[in-house]
């Protein structure tokens, strides 16, 4: 255990102080109040990072940050640990709930809605934030199920028949998911008894029990992280919620049972994976690219071409493990492929909530999202639009955005291993991409037909406020600003990289 | 120690039957019982893993207290939903409710 500094008190105040604010918004009875509350405690959890994250590196402290919750240590008691890829993690998410939480400040107007809205809402930042930090296998389980149950809630608020069924699907495979993983966690309890990730890290041989237990958690997270032939239940659901939690769900819930499987195949269990099974994993991230895009393309609805681009990035993601395997790296999980996917994880983060945001605009102004029918809209909405376009140029990777050294790092890392046929699925990739967005800009630019303005719509459209286009803006230029300053991020994941990430160096 | 495993090849058994019972099954009502038949099979596991000869490991126990209270919530928010989902589709010509 690291001595307790002044500074150790974060990680527990990291689940409290969201926990705080769901009560807090549960207890308030004034939409003002609530969002008011929100909003400071969002500023709050994103200023405690920040100066968090600076005392380090200026102390140069250790790179894994433990705690030990009421002096009980590990075997029985409730460890939290922060080490390089749960500090991004915990960065980028502090960031975007602060910028969600303005943004469904002022979307949610229905005093009705804001009751339900905000205590879920941070529930779900709870589950987030001790997702991240969870020191062993079966807190991550409580985690999970409590993103889970936030998220399938917050997908029902809005109200409608397809909401709530895609809501119903969710938390069903939601469920069958986490229950996967818990039996997963009981076997290797059966096996090695106890449940500490560091602990099973350095006990885990590669026997059948372990395996099993390794797939039965991988099939569980993959469920949850929507890998390809899992993906069903994600576009109905990201689809039909509203904006702010559409674009929570796809830029953070669906990476944090990534982020576990990075853990449990890396780290804790690598002795039983294999390399076959890490191709057949990078293979189903590359269908999930290509099938992702095709249907972006075809989506008849625009938040319905979001959902479904987040299908296909999802795909790139899983390139880490065949990468990693190539690269016969010791220390996978700090390795220049995790570095990779790591940036890559948060400039979709930022690019697709963007996106998410740009489109619940675009429907609240048209009151409905038909992408066939959004003609004129660059004229009309001129913000919208190009939030959505310089999201888009990060989705595909166009240089200069974080996009583009996300996509340049896998490259590199694909190329130095000489694997080169996965360099060939991350350019492709982006080729497709640039198709189904240019079709959105395509109908968005081209001129307005005479009966675009549909007499049943235009009494429900209304003009989104000037602070919804701002968030939305915000996080766009954020994902281009991410592309100028690629080195903070890899630094702050180098606190735990012994040897520098090779192919980097060469970039900046 | 033969019949500690008894116990958890049947919790494995059951897992199985209650997986099959989700994918297989349409009515929302039947795929909840069969989530639960899958939750009640992790803690025959967990409880068969608690036994060790004469003591008893309390943290199996914990767990599974802990899994109750996540099913018991999971499966209420799975009801409304499908309550609400019907309480809807009433009063349109839609689908029907599944």
């Amino acid at each position: 255990m690291i001595p307790l500094g002044s500074v150790n008190i974060v990680l527990p105040l990291l689940v409290g102080i969201p926990l705080l604010a769901a009560i807090a918004t549960t207890v308030v009875d004034s939409r003002r109040w609530r969002a008011g509350i929100s909003v400071t405690f969002a500023s709050l959890q994103l200023l405690l990072i920040v100066l968090w994250l600076v005392t380090l590196q200026h102390t140069g402290a250790d790179a894994a940050y433990r705690y030990v919750l009421g002096g009980w240590n590990s075997p029985l008691g409730i460890n939290l640990v922060a080490d390089g890829l749960a500090k991004v993690l915990l960065l980028i998410t502090a960031v975007l709930v602060l910028v969600l939480s303005i943004y469904s400040a002022i979307y949610f107007t229905d005093p009705a809605k804001t009751t339900r809205f905000w205590p879920l809402w941070w529930l779900l930042v709870t589950g987030l934030n001790a997702a991240f930090i969870g020191a062993d296998a079966f807190n991550i389980y409580v985690a999970l199920e409590m993103i889970g149950l936030a998220a399938v809630a917050l997908v029902g608020l809005a109200g409608t028949r397809t909401a709530l069924t895609a809501a119903l699907r969710y938390a069903l495979v939601g469920l069958l998911g986490s229950l996967c993983y818990l039996l997963g966690v009981s076997l290797l309890y059966r096996t090695y008894g106890t449940l500490d990730l560091a602990q099973l890290a350095t006990e885990t041989q590669a026997d059948p029990m372990t395996a099993a237990s390794l797939c039965l958690i991988s099939i569980g997270l993959l469920l949850k992280t929507a890998l390809l032939p899992l993906h069903f239940w994600l576009p109905p659901a990201h689809a039909s919620a509203p904006a702010p939690v559409s674009a929570a769900l796809s830029a953070l819930v669906v990476k944090v049972s990534f982020y576990l499987l990075m853990r449990f195949w890396l780290d804790v269990l690598t002795p039983a994976t294999t390399e076959l099974a890490m191709n057949l994993l990078g293979i189903l991230g590359a269908g999930a690219i290509f099938w992702g895009c095709i249907a972006a393309f075809r989506a008849q609805r625009l938040k319905l071409v979001v959902a479904y681009s987040t299908v296909a990035q999802l795909g790139y993601m899983f390139l880490l493990f065949p990468l990693v395997a190539a690269s016969h790296s010791p220390s996978s999980i700090t390795g220049a492929a995790a570095a990779a996917v790591v940036y890559f994880i948060v400039a979709h983060a930022l690019a697709k909530a963007a996106m998410f945001l740009a489109a619940g605009n675009i429907q609240m102004f048209n009151n409905h999202d038909t992408v066939d029918k959004l003609q004129g809209l660059a004229r009309t909405q001129p913000l919208a639009v190009l939030t959505f376009a310089i999201a888009g140029v990060s989705l595909i990777g166009l240089p200069p955005s974080g996009g583009f050294i996300a996509k340049w790092l896998l490259l590199n890392v694909a190329i130095g291993n000489g694997v080169w046929w996965w360099a060939i699925v991350v350019l492709g990739g982006g080729l497709l991409a640039a198709a189904y967005i240019g079709r959105v800009l395509h109908v968005a630019f081209s001129h307005p037909v005479a009966q675009t303005i549909d007499t049943d719509n235009a009494n429900a459209a209304r003009h989104p406020p000037g602070g919804m286009v701002l968030c939305a803006l915000a996080l766009a230029a954020c994902s281009i600003l991410l592309g100028f300053n690629a080195e903070w991020i890899l630094n702050l994941l180098d606190a735990s990289v012994e040897p520098p990430i090779p192919g980097v160096g060469g970039m900046q | 120690m033969s019949q500690e495993m008894l116990y958890c090849a049947a919790g494995i058994a059951l897992f199985g039957i209650g997986m099959f019972g989700v994918i297989v099954a349409t009515h929302i009502i039947r795929k909840l019982i069969a989530v639960n038949i899958m939750g009640i099979a992790v803690f025959m596991v967990l409880l068969a893993t608690a036994r060790h000869g004469a003591v008893t490991d309390p943290i199996p126990h914990a767990m599974v207290l802990t899994g109750i209270v996540v099913a018991v919530a999971g499966t209420a928010l799975c009801l409304w939903l499908a309550l609400q989902i019907r309480l809807l589709g009433r009063g349109t010509k839609g689908e029907p409710p599944r």
